[in-house]
């Protein structure tokens, strides 16, 4: 018997098992996929969203802004990439200025400082970029930019020093109550667990109502992306909204935290809860619809795209399902944690902790180790930084993905961390080799052989992410007698 | 440390440019590699018909490479290998300047203006600058990516750029996948049809955007023809299925517009997909040295000495534009090494400076009617050898047309051409004479013109 099982690792699931970690629990992170942040959480628009967007009084807008506000902090302690780069919403119709007041007003209710609103002049000259068919803009000096997978491995690494058990390729297939709580059916074994917590993303509902008769419905709302190449990642600075207008809610063109341009997301209810496929369609709407907010968006630049599932709560105030289920004592959910889930995730962990803390006393740890160390980055560092860490270790200077300019002993930390990478979507999300313009067309192999070498496996062991998912089919002239 | 001459990349290019410029006198130079040895891609490309026009002879990528490398080695040229450029800059003109400037070796105390600083690293010798006088850009090229061309689908494994997967096959005697789609009729496309299928894979289809191929004529009948795999011209993928492994792509026709016709999709299963549409100039490291593009080949523009518009920076082979044939890059990349030899040595008369004239003027060469570009993109003709190779590509296929090169609108010259594509690079060799005997020579118009 367990004292708490998160299902889910990605963001929100992280988030929750480092507050967890906090305490004296014994705490099991149960996830589906071969690594953390493998769902919604390594797609989507890696914003630290400002707060003005969630109605007033719900727990969007409370989180959100609280999470906003402790990104800073979070990411010198826990190391990820995070920079607060301000966003704007624009207005291109005078007739919308009421709507982009009501924003204003609402995002103060939320609690937003700084927020205001700019014409076209000081528009222009923020982002000289910016449509001339801008008249004037929502300016939110506190919004940021992230790094999901960072942000979310960096809480689960951390969650993991502090003693929280995290088992990959788990899948949950069945939730019970009992006496003490509630017994876990997994393809890995069947465990008990005191309190069970769904953060389950798109799946969450699942969970929610086996032991609930208070159903709750989630919809996977698909989201496409076009992530361009860092040569034109300053083509705008801020993070660049639309106002809602009668064609529908508007797509974003941002700088991400790394120096690449982002343009996206789409939003499409879909029934596959697994439909992470781009469309065409998609892909020429979001284009269009981005290009909308610039002039000139540099849509030839584009270097991948991709697509990842809001978790939509149907509910009547749009808000997340946050908190103990009312007829299911010791089941607490995290569902339909959409945008700005990602902003959400730490104040949201603070929040549910405190909630168990309640059903569940603990004491706090004693030992907790707050801070963490993220892999060093050759491509962020400067000359003397650089210098020092080849001296420390010289595969720091032995570069396998040329394009992000990641090297072999980057790759070395990223396998041999706490959860470290076994695959190489785990490597990537976690050092970038792979995510530059060649899209990872030399490194690949590189890298599947770091892997297999540093792992005790075969080449053909490893694998893009899940299993099923391995690169070498066999060798050659295997087919021919 | 200080250099001469600094040689980017240690593939076909910048193994010739290195010997051209050694056997031209420069003694102090060094090739630098990030890989772990000389040869760049061809190490990989173990198929056969490399050095035809070089060496009369059929050689295999690797017996071509090494055919330099012997002599690199036999020269004594020094080189690094797993070296990575991690940045080029170039000392302002007349800054003089202190070694304040972060990148500089902490030796080399002063820095002479106009001097590059090619800052490397590898695992011996850690970070360090090297100051050099001259830089010979030969970084290659590399593959458009499924990202590039936008196809939708999932993101499964088995997407694999043509190249990858000729490494996985021919390097490490891996297979990358065992029933195959290809999109995209490049060369190393075409060349891993038949790669894969003589290891034990079948390969389905090769689907090509365009009504016509990308790749050489004798790749589609040796690689292609011979094997009884289909081409389907004017196709694309559509969609790619399979959420952890390739399961299927969606072919469809396209309209001249290259937009999917609907009701044209066919589903193939496959595992793999192999994507060879296109290649790119690596040229981040020009870049940051600021030097100018030309947007059509993604490759600096270069006049006659293959100058890039910094002075002291040749490029050459496919960082300078896409080839077809090595033979060509070798050829080129000769030139280079040479032209850097005579700049290191002074007889490079500098460009706009120079008396007038004597050398100094460059006559802009005009790509027009269906040529796509020129290499170079200027000339001088004083500057010139007694003759000047200028290449080009055609952005269509032209059959029975000519090729028509003019002095300030004149025609000087007319070639008759049975077949012009363009996967294929074409050439006209300028005479130095012509160029002289013009008077008033302003410009110089490269044409296609349909008979």
């Amino acid at each position: 018997m367990t004292d708490i099982i998160v299902i889910g690792a990605g963001v929100t699931g992280c988030g929750i098992a480092r507050e967890l970690a906090r305490y004296d629990w014994k705490v099991t992170v149960l996830e589906r996929a071969s690594d953390v942040c493998e769902g919604t959480s390594k797609a989507n628009s890696g914003i630290a969203h400002a707060g003005f967007d969630a109605f007033p009084g719900t727990m969007k807008a409370k989180l959100n802004v609280e999470g906003n506000r402790m990104m800073e902090a979070l990411s010198k302690e826990l190391d990820f990439p995070f920079r607060r780069n301000g966003s704007l919403v624009l207005c291109f119709d005078e007739e919308d200025r009421p709507k982009l007041q009501k924003l204003l007003e609402q995002g103060q209710k939320n609690g937003v400082k700084e927020l205001r609103i700019i014409e076209r002049e000081e528009l222009k000259g923020l982002e000289p970029n910016i449509s001339d068919n801008a008249v004037a803009a929502l300016y939110a000096p506190t919004g940021g930019i992230v790094c999901p997978f960072n942000l979310t491995i960096a809480l689960a690494e951390n969650a993991a020093v502090n003693g929280v058990e995290f088992r990959l390729n788990t899948e949950v297939q069945k939730i019970e109550k009992i006496p003490e709580g509630y017994r876990v059916i997994t393809n890995q074994g069947v465990l008990e667990s005191r309190v069970v917590i769904n953060a389950a993303g798109v799946y969450a509902d699942r969970f929610h109502n086996m032991v609930s008769e208070k159903k709750i419905r989630i919809i996977p709302r698909k989201g496409e992306y076009c992530l361009m190449d860092k040569k034109v990642g300053n083509f705008v600075t801020r993070t660049i909204f639309q106002l809602p207008t009668k064609y529908g809610k508007g797509v974003l063109v941002t700088p991400t935290v790394h120096g690449n341009l982002l343009a996206g997301p789409t939003a499409v209810d879909i029934d596959d809860y697994e439909g992470v496929n781009t469309t065409r369609s998609g892909m020429e709407d979001l284009m269009k619809r981005a290009g909308l907010s610039v002039e000139g968006l540099p849509s030839r630049q584009v270097i991948t795209s991709f697509a990842g599932l809001r978790a939509h709560a149907v509910t009547e105030n749009e808000d997340f399902i946050i908190g103990q289920a009312e007829d299911a004592p010791g089941f607490f959910d995290a569902a339909g944690i959409e945008s700005p889930g990602l902003t959400c995730a730490p104040a949201l962990g603070r929040y549910l902790t405190a909630l168990v803390l309640e059903y569940l006393p603990a004491a706090e740890k004693k030992y907790f180790v707050a801070e963490r160390k993220g892999i060093p980055s050759m491509a962020l560092a400067g000359p003397e930084e650089r210098k020092r860490l080849i001296q420390e270790n010289p595969l720091y200077a032995d570069v396998v993905c040329r394009c992000e300019l990641v090297t072999e002993g980057e790759i070395m930390d990223a396998i041999h961390r706490p959860l470290g990478a076994t695959t190489l979507d785990g490597v990537k999300r976690r050092t970038r080799a792979g995510m530059g313009r060649c899209q990872a067309g030399f490194c690949s192999p590189r890298t599947v052989e770091i892997l297999a070498r540093e792992l005790g496996k075969d080449m053909a062991e490893i694998g893009k992410n899940d299993e099923g998912s391995e690169f070498l089919t066999g060798y050659n002239k295997d087919g021919i007698v | 440390m200080k250099k001469e001459l600094v040689i980017i990349g240690g593939g076909p290019a910048g193994l010739a440019a290195a010997i051209a410029a050694k056997e031209n006198g420069v003694d102090d130079l060094v090739i630098i590699e990030r890989d772990g040895r000389l040869g760049g891609i061809l190490n990989q490309c173990i198929h056969n018909g490399f050095g035809l026009h070089t060496f009369k002879e059929e050689l295999t990528g690797p017996e071509y490479a090494g055919r330099y490398i012997d002599k690199v080695l036999e020269l004594g040229i020094p080189y690094k290998l797993n070296t990575m450029v991690v940045d080029l800059t170039q000392v302002s003109e007349g800054a003089d300047a202190e070694s304040g400037n972060e990148k500089a070796d902490e030796a080399a105390c002063r820095v002479q203006s106009g001097s590059k600083l090619v800052t490397v690293m590898n695992r011996q010798e850690g970070l360090y600058t090297i100051e050099a006088k001259a830089v010979i850009l030969a970084m290659g090229c590399r593959e458009r990516s499924r990202g590039a061309l936008n196809i939708p689908g999932y993101r499964p494994a088995g997407i694999y750029s043509a190249g990858t997967a000729q490494r996985y096959v021919n390097m490490e005697g891996r297979m990358p996948g065992k029933e195959v789609v290809i999109l995209g009729s490049g060369d190393i496309g075409l060349i891993m049809a038949r790669r894969m299928t003589l290891e034990g894979a079948k390969v389905k289809l090769v689907a090509e955007l365009m009504p016509y191929s990308g790749g050489l004529k004798r790749n589609i009948v040796q690689c292609l023809d011979d094997f009884g795999i289909p081409l389907k011209l004017s196709h694309t993928v559509v969609d790619i299925k399979g959420k952890e492994r390739v399961e299927a792509v969606v072919v469809a026709q396209v309209d001249e517009r290259s937009t999917p016709i609907p009701g044209t999709e066919e589903e193939i299963t496959c595992d793999t997909l192999l994507l060879s549409c296109g290649l790119i100039p690596e040229n981040e490291l020009s870049g940051n040295l600021g030097v100018e593009m030309n947007p059509v080949t993604n490759g600096p523009r270069v006049n006659e000495s293959l100058e890039t518009d910094k002075q002291g920076v040749f490029a050459c082979g496919n960082v300078l534009h896409v080839h077809d044939l090595v033979d060509y890059v070798s050829e080129e990349a000769t030139q280079a090494g040479k032209c850097a030899a005579a700049y290191l040595q002074g007889r490079l008369s500098a460009g706009e400076t120079a008396e007038p004239g004597k050398a100094g003027k460059q006559i802009p060469i005009r790509a027009v009617d269906g040529v796509r570009y020129t290499v170079p993109a200027s000339l001088d003709p004083h500057r010139m050898e007694e003759t000047q190779v200028v290449r080009f590509r055609v952005g269509n296929v032209y059959r029975d047309a000519a090729v028509e090169v003019s002095f300030n609108g004149k025609v000087v010259s007319s070639r008759k051409k049975k077949a012009l594509a363009p996967g294929e690079m074409e050439q006209v060799i300028l005479k130095k004479t012509d160029l002289e005997q013009f008077e008033g020579l302003e410009e110089i118009t490269f044409a296609i013109r349909r008979s």
